[in-house]
């Protein structure tokens, strides 16, 4: 087991370990498990070490370190890291290499964090299960036949299955939840706007964020602090900064939403009596349930599922073998529709262009208005319910994924089924809001299962807050999956917190 | 059959590139002719995960423009994504305007003594990223193409007109005008060598028949390179479209809109593509940009700038200046940094006619000579208003301020050192009036003479002052002996 990041950035800044030595260890547990796991679509051993063996020297040498200075992390493959490959998970970018840091990455250097690859994906981070990515899914470490959740599969596995304590996701519509939810770990979806979406490319604009995946709601917050504030250069970027971490003393009073329509048909009854139980851990220490209507949720998916594809379909234009990227060069390749024909077709996954098509068509002239146009008022009204939740309620608690970690294969063929998995999670995105999922007792199954907080805007520091007192009573997060690859004998350091 | 009688429908669309310093949506220089992909960066290239930021400078240049045409700015103004794929557009959309442009409506007033004045009204003016330039070599048969990117992302401003404009001269009288307004505001260089002025016409015809006036299908014309290309496109449509209606009787509805291309060669237009429908841009909200909000504040602190309105120029020029309608006009067209040194030459030798006069000849001589801008130009406002000051008062000829004008626009020196160096005296008025008094009640005789006709008496006193006084200026002194002369008869 690896300590969490704050331990290991306090290991590191008094003198108890080295970087270098971090990195090391890092990349023995990473060469163990990862060919079973494949969380990771690169790896850059030398840049870690040397990024290490500076740090190491400046800490040598007096100078002042960074909130997360020597904690190795893993970036989700479709952020970009100057002079690394950032493929998206596509076969569109598998030899892009990105000129420039995205805001995000460039605050982890500042942090002073190491990074030491990027992580694998669902192709432009679309989908729920890291299946269609296009370089092979990463696998569930509690199960390796079961999917690890997406489209931030990749990152949710690495820190599962203890490669690294922590890594970046993103999260559109559940991708940073789900995959947290079916891997045992904590993930924030932040605040529309909380964090620079600068340099992650975009699926869907308007429903994107960047946030922290972890084992502890502490770690999270420690990333967030790194990654986030005002930025510039993303024109949809809040004023505003994180906030301190202050987890409250006593949880009396609180008033916690619940949707019961949330906890009805659609939910398996193993998902539902796991929330249950966190549910009245929360009410045990003194906060009171209220239940509360959302009467547009129902509407959350068909409007996500329209939004995010029309958006996707105008933000993957820019892939058309012209500039760079994949060229289609066949011999049929003879003009320049062909061209775009061609390296599309070859360049995108079924996934991809089952939502491009989705999305060209909701745009299009003519229907436009009863497709993109009745989901964005649809978006408008659910955005109303919430802010009619948050005059009664101080948060919402519910399910994050409506089953546990489902198999391999299960619903790639049934398209429809598999964006249900997102059902609970869009509605977070729909309306800008932070929401957390975190590992609860899993009451009748060995599997993670997640419960999703969600606030109102900005309450990121807060919802995190929430779910570390959770954690100091609990311990499900500390659960780890049985060894995977590692022979008996090779010694695990000590427990964390 | 005789010819029918029949109206010309214009409506313009003019693309006009902004005058910033950097792109609508990043950091990249706008100058002209650098080698190619120099001035790009991932925003403007479209890499994955770059981000527009709107340049507010851009904001400002379009209300301003927006204002000066009278039309009104929308206290919101949103962005649009209109979706196309070609090589040289790297996003696969441009970030346009659909449906809230920062300039609704507006007219602009075209100079002339029509009665009432002559007005075209524009429908709206919205705000855009300019694409990139495709560089096409097709020698040997090679089919290769390279993309520029230097120009994706320039910020235009594009400017449509109603369908008010009556003919192919009225057309040019408005971009005329326009044009002029767009560079006194400063807010585009309008070169249309460069692109930064681009216009594309909607023309049609409403023909009069038995039945009524029939309106002819709408043919949008492009590549117009010139004003002159403008009008001739005009006439020559008329031409077209009058012949085909003859023949076809298609009217507008029965047969899908064409666009064609100007061929300078040929003096004609030439058919591009005919649309049956109008192509599906797929427009949507850019979510990567946020609505901007343009306060009131912002546009009361702008009205200021309405002063550098050619109307309201011409009227400053004519009414408080005194020039005369030819005078201010000549200065207009000379450009706004002419304007500002008139104004300053105008105020230091408090005397805006003879500024006006030195401006049109002697300073526009002398920048065609050296191949010069206005605001190149060594000799500054200052210096010259302080000569013409002088020219005023009498302290010195013409043709003796000409010289120095010379002498001022080769050294940096002040005006009494440039007089020092040529030679020149400043003289004084009085001198010269003491100097004529004296000389005439000295020489009684060439006094008597000259009144009996002999004139060449007065060539005599001349000459006897310059002996006397070597600087003394023959004309000025000829010019007060004949005045004092002209009082005592």
């Amino acid at each position: 087991m690896i300590p969490s990041a704050v331990r290991l950035r306090e290991e590191f800044v008094a003198g108890e370990r080295s970087a270098v030595e971090t990195v090391r260890e890092t990349f023995a547990r990473i060469r163990q498990s990862e060919p079973a796991l494949h969380a990771f679509l690169s790896l850059d051993e030398p840049g870690a070490l040397a990024a290490a063996a500076a740090l190491d020297r400046r800490r040598a040498d007096g100078e002042s370190l960074g909130s997360l200075a020597g904690v190795p992390i893993g970036v989700k493959d479709l952020i970009g890291v100057r002079g690394s490959r950032t493929t998206c998970g596509s076969r569109m970018l598998a030899e892009y290499i990105a000129p420039y840091d995205a805001t995000v990455v460039e605050r982890l250097r500042q942090a002073d964090a190491i990074i030491v690859g990027k992580t694998n994906l669902d192709e432009f981070a679309m989908g729920s299960s890291n299946e269609h990515s296009a370089f092979g899914r990463a696998c569930n470490p509690w199960d390796l036949s079961l999917v690890s959740g997406g489209s931030s599969g990749g990152s949710a596995v690495a820190v599962a299955a203890d490669q690294v304590p922590i890594t970046l996701g993103t999260d559109t519509g559940g991708s940073i939840r789900q995959p947290a939810a079916f891997c045992g770990i904590v993930g924030l979806k932040p605040t529309y706007g909380l964090v620079s979406r600068y340099g992650v490319v975009a699926y869907a604009s308007s429903l994107d964020q960047v946030g922290p995946m972890g084992r502890t709601a502490a770690d999270c917050a420690a990333l967030l602090q790194a990654i986030g504030g005002p930025d510039r250069r993303d024109s949809t970027s809040a004023r505003r900064e994180v906030g301190e971490f202050s987890p409250p003393d006593s949880l009396r009073g609180l008033r916690i939403g619940w949707v019961p329509e949330q906890f009805g048909p659609g939910l398996d009854p193993i998902v539902s009596e796991s929330v249950e139980s966190a549910l009245r851990w929360f009410e045990s220490q003194g906060a009171v349930r209220v239940p509360v209507e959302l009467p547009y949720a129902r509407f959350g998916i068909a409007s996500y599922y329209v939004i995010a594809s029309s958006e996707a379909s105008s933000n993957l234009e820019r892939f058309d073998g012209a500039h760079y990227g994949f060229r289609a060069d066949g011999s049929d390749v003879t003009d320049l529709d062909r061209l775009y024909r061609a390296t599309r077709t070859a360049g995108f996954g079924a996934e991809v262009k089952r939502r491009i098509l989705l999305g060209t068509f909701a745009l299009s002239a003519g229907h436009a208005d009863a497709y993109y146009g009745r989901a964005s008022r649809v978006r408008r009204a659910i955005r109303d319910d919430f802010d009619r939740v948050w005059q009664q309620v101080d948060l919402l608690l519910g399910p994050t994924t409506p089953t546990p970690p489902f198999p391999a294969a299960a619903k790639t063929s049934d398209p429809l089924a598999m964006y249900l998995a997102d059902v609970y999670t869009v509605l977070a995105n729909l309306a800008g809001l932070p929401a957390v999922s975190f590992p609860v007792e899993p009451t009748d199954t060995r599997l993670p299962i997640g419960a999703q907080l969600t606030g109102p805007p900005f309450s990121d520091q807060r919802l995190l807050g929430l779910v570390h007192r959770y954690q100091q009573e609990h311990d499900w997060h500390l659960r780890r999956p049985d060894p995977i690859g590692l022979p008996a004998g090779i010694p695990v350091s000590g427990a964390d917190s | 059959m005789k010819t029918p009688e029949f109206e010309t429908i214009v409506g313009l669309e003019v693309h006009v590139q902004l005058s910033t310093r950097t792109k609508l949506f990043c950091g990249c220089a706008t100058s002209f002719g650098a080698e190619p992909n120099t001035q790009v960066c991932p925003v403007c290239l479209g890499l994955p995960g770059a981000l527009p930021v709107v340049n507010r400078e851009a904001i400002r240049l379009a209300i301003v423009t927006g204002l000066a045409l009278d039309g009104s700015i929308p206290e919101v103004t949103r962005w649009d994504r209109k979706n196309y794929f070609y090589p040289d557009l790297p996003k696969g959309y441009q970030i346009s305007q659909l449906d809230h442009p920062i300039v609704d409506g507006g007219s602009l007033e075209l100079p002339g003594d029509e009665s009432p004045p002559r007005r075209i009204g524009f429908i709206r003016a919205h705000l855009e990223e300019d694409a990139g330039k495709s560089l096409h070599d097709e020698r040997e048969g090679k089919a290769d193409t390279r993309i520029d990117l230097n120009r994706a992302g320039t910020p235009l401003l594009e400017i449509v007109s109603r369908p008010e404009i009556r003919s192919a001269q009225e057309a040019k009288r408005f971009l005329t005008e326009l044009k002029l307004l767009l560079e006194h505001l400063g807010v585009s260089d309008c070169n249309m060598e460069e692109g930064s002025l681009r216009v594309d016409a909607n023309v049609n015809l409403r023909v009069s028949t038995p039945e009524g006036p029939v309106p002819t299908p709408i043919v949008e014309v492009k590549n117009l390179n010139s004003f002159r290309a403008v009008e001739r496109a005009i006439e020559f449509e008329q031409q077209r479209q009058l012949g085909e209606f003859l023949a076809t009787g298609r009217r507008q509805g029965e047969a899908p809109k064409q666009t064609r291309g100007w061929d300078d060669a040929s003096q004609t237009t030439r058919l591009q593509r005919e649309k049956e429908e109008s192509a599906d841009y797929r427009y949507f909200p850019d979510p990567d940009l946020v609505p901007i909000v343009v306060s009131r504040d912002l546009i009361e602190s702008l009205r200021g700038e309405l002063n550098r309105r050619p109307s309201a120029i011409r009227h400053r020029l004519i009414a408080t200046c005194g020039l005369s309608d030819y005078d201010a006009e000549v200065l207009l067209q000379m450009g706004p940094a002419a304007i500002a040194y008139f104004d300053q030459v105008a105020e230091t030798s408090s005397d805006p006619k003879r500024a006006a006069n030195w401006l049109q000849q002697d300073v526009a001589r002398a920048l065609k000579e050296r191949g010069e801008s206005i605001d190149r130009f060594p000799l500054k406002p200052e210096r010259l208003g302080e000569l013409l000051r002088r020219v005023a008062a009498g302290e010195l000829t013409t043709a003796q301020a000409k010289d120095v004008f010379r002498r001022l626009t080769e050294a940096d020196v002040e005006v009494e050192g440039a007089m020092r160096d040529l030679g020149i005296a400043s003289v004084d008025p009085s001198a010269i009036d003491r100097l004529c008094r004296e000389l005439l009640a000295e020489h009684p005789q060439s006094v008597a003479d000259y009144r009996s006709g002999k004139l060449q008496a007065l060539g005599a006193l001349i000459g006897a002052a310059r002996k006397r006084d070597r600087n003394a200026d023959p004309n000025r002194v000829r010019e007060r002996l004949l005045e004092l002369l002209a009082e005592t008869a």
